[in-house]
């Protein structure tokens, strides 16, 4: 038999189902797993105990005919998550150990499925960095390595706890956040599936905030399916979030497997840039030869703003975080440091529980927000921000989804990028777009490249159409039929 | 355009982050760095662009004037650095 920690979420569902083994078994698998893999830093707080409790009530429940959806599958919460009674700290020395007295809503909904919690998963600060070297915590390894050697690599970031976690099988399936490209450039560094939905579709209500108008949670997990299955258990509306869309939530596993034929994909020109590694457009090209074998027509459209999105983002995100965590302020959570009065506890808080990028982020955004900047930074990345978004819903005036690369290169080694924020604000150049326009996109793995690594592959829908992307995601898994796997070395 | 090493202390000031000295010199080169990247924004014609502050339809739901929540002071002081008597304790305000 396979090995329990191997099996894709649906086959362990449908294990379960058939009394195959319990979720305590199946738990245990995983707590074992996690405890044998620390040297990837992937769980910054492991919940064994809590999990083990929470796999014999869900064999309880489904003895009893009450099975949920989710009913004793073992995940891994990113750490951005609030979660009741169990520390939460965001990537974060300012969070401490901050122990929330409420549940997030997305893991609010995926417990009352039945999930099971096998800890927080390591993150970049705040879900600020493209490589997770900005967490408190250290860095992730991931768990791929270049063939032949044994450097270490960024499994990238923010989520780069749920990335190394889920291909490495250290859970079935993980949650994580994207207000950049954070699922989307870690999914493709560590050949996995992940999904940013819609702006709206996951509550945001309990998710420590960094940039409000951009972050969105989403499924992290190693099949197309398995992300459908997470992703119909993590959305829908919550009051507690005036931005959530009051819309149902569709069935979207049943969207994996569907024909695609007779769709329109469309080829974005802007996203072949410069120094783009030859791989990675021929992994594109084929990405485009697997959707036309099924069937979908090939269409070639223009974002001719795309350029300006990641200097657009890099003034609206840290303008937002610096709002957004003027809340850490030592008086009713987390660190305090004491200075000699107020405002000096204030500094001496923030300056030793911040780390350097997410300090770099607040002041940047202090400085385009303020006086005399605001309108010349600001508000004219506001006005930019309106335009890439009218690109995509011209293009989706002649198309139905769109093919992309998810990042301009494969994992790179920890430590590559650190000294140049340009450098590594440019990992999300595939991504960042979508953001800024609030449209759901996928990245799923499609091959390797000559070192043996890992290639994601973008897919970009209309706003709440994920139902497509599942169905396309579907139908280039298929034809990629991905099955590389990290050689365990951990 | 720079930002040059009293900006940086204004802003830091402003934010409320108490950065060194030494580092006062290398924030201002990378932010500066980081500016001039962004700088060509100014390359894109956006006269009469509406500013975009949300992909939502800014419709915000109403809903009862009712208490939801609270009544729950040890809940919303657990993670308090210093609490007395059900209030957080912060340095004196006012002289």
């Amino acid at each position: 038999m396979t090995k329990l920690t191997s099996l894709t979420l649906k086959a362990a569902l449908d294990g379960l189902s058939s009394k195959a083994f319990s979720a305590v078994e199946l738990t245990q698998a995983h707590v074992e797993a996690v405890e044998a893999a620390r040297d990837l830093n992937a769980y910054v707080l492991e919940t064994p105990d809590k999990a083990l409790a929470m796999a014999q009530a869900a064999d309880a429940r489904r003895a009893s005919g009450d099975a949920g959806p989710l009913e004793g599958a073992p995940l891994g919460i990113k750490d951005l998550f609030c979660t009741e009674g169990v520390r939460s700290t965001a990537g974060s020395r300012i969070l401490g150990n901050f122990t929330p007295t409420y549940e997030s809503t997305v893991t609010a909904n995926l417990w009352r499925d039945g999930a099971v919690m096998l800890g927080k998963l390591n993150m970049d600060e705040f879900a600020m960095g493209s490589s997770n070297e900005t967490s408190a915590f250290g860095p992730v390894v991931n768990p791929w390595r270049p063939k032949g050697g044994n450097a270490k690599l960024t499994p990238g970031g923010s989520s780069g706890g749920s990335a190394a976690a889920v291909a490495a099988e250290l859970c079935l399936g993980a949650t994580a956040t994207d207000t950049g490209g954070s699922i989307r450039q870690p999914a493709a560094f560590t050949g996995t599936v992940g999904i940013k939905p819609t702006y709206g579709r996951c509550s945001r209500w309990g998710v420590v905030a960094f940039a409000s108008s951009l972050d969105q949670a989403g499924p992290m997990a190693r099949t197309v399916e398995d992300a459908a299955i997470l992703l119909k258990s993590m959305a829908g509306h919550d009051a507690k979030d005036s931005t959530s869309l009051a819309v149902a939530v569709p069935d979207f596993p049943s969207f994996v497997g569907k024909s695609v034929k007779g769709l329109r994909i469309g080829i974005p020109k802007e996203y072949r840039v410069d120094g783009m590694p030859a791989e990675i457009d021929a992994l594109w090209e084929q990405g485009i030869a697997w959707l036309k074998e099924a069937g979908c027509e090939i269409v070639e459209v223009s974002l001719p703003h795309t350029r300006y999105a990641l200097p657009a983002y890099y003034i609206v995100a840290p303008a937002e975080a610096s709002s957004n965590l003027a809340r850490y302020d030592g008086m009713r959570y987390g660190l305090r440091v004491e200075g000699a009065n107020l405002t000096e506890t204030y500094e001496a808080t923030r300056a030793a529980g911040f780390g350097e990028e997410v300090k770099r982020r607040i002041i940047m955004g202090a400085y385009v927000l303020s006086a005399g900047y605001y309108d010349a930074y600001y508000l004219k990345a506001l006005k930019v921000r309106r335009r890439i978004s009218e690109d995509f819903d011209a293009a989706f005036e002649k198309v139905d989804a769109l093919l992309t690369p998810t990042a301009p290169s494969a994992a790179f080694a920890l430590g590559e990028n650190a000294d140049d924020p340009v450098a590594m604000y440019l990992n999300d150049i595939f991504t960042v777009t979508v953001n800024l326009a609030g449209l759901p996109g996928m990245s799923l793995p499609a091959g390797v490249d000559a070192n043996g690594l890992p290639l994601g592959l973008q897919l970009i829908g209309r706003a709440l159409d994920e139902g497509t992307l599942f169905a396309l995601g579907g139908a280039m898994e298929k034809a990629a039929d991905f099955k590389a796997r990290p050689a365990k070395w951990w | 355009m720079a930002i040059d090493a009293a900006t940086v202390r204004k802003v830091a000031r402003l934010a409320r982050i108490a950065e060194p000295e030494e580092r006062i010199e290398p924030l201002a080169r990378e932010l500066s760095a980081i500016l001039n990247w962004i700088e060509q924004l100014s390359e894109v014609d956006t006269d009469g662009v509406e500013p975009m502050t949300s992909v939502v339809a800014a419709n915000l739901s109403m809903r009862e004037d009712v208490v939801t929540d609270g009544g729950d002071p040890a809940r919303v002081l657990s993670n308090a650095p210093k609490t007395k008597d059900n209030f957080f304790v912060v340095p004196k305000v006012v002289e």
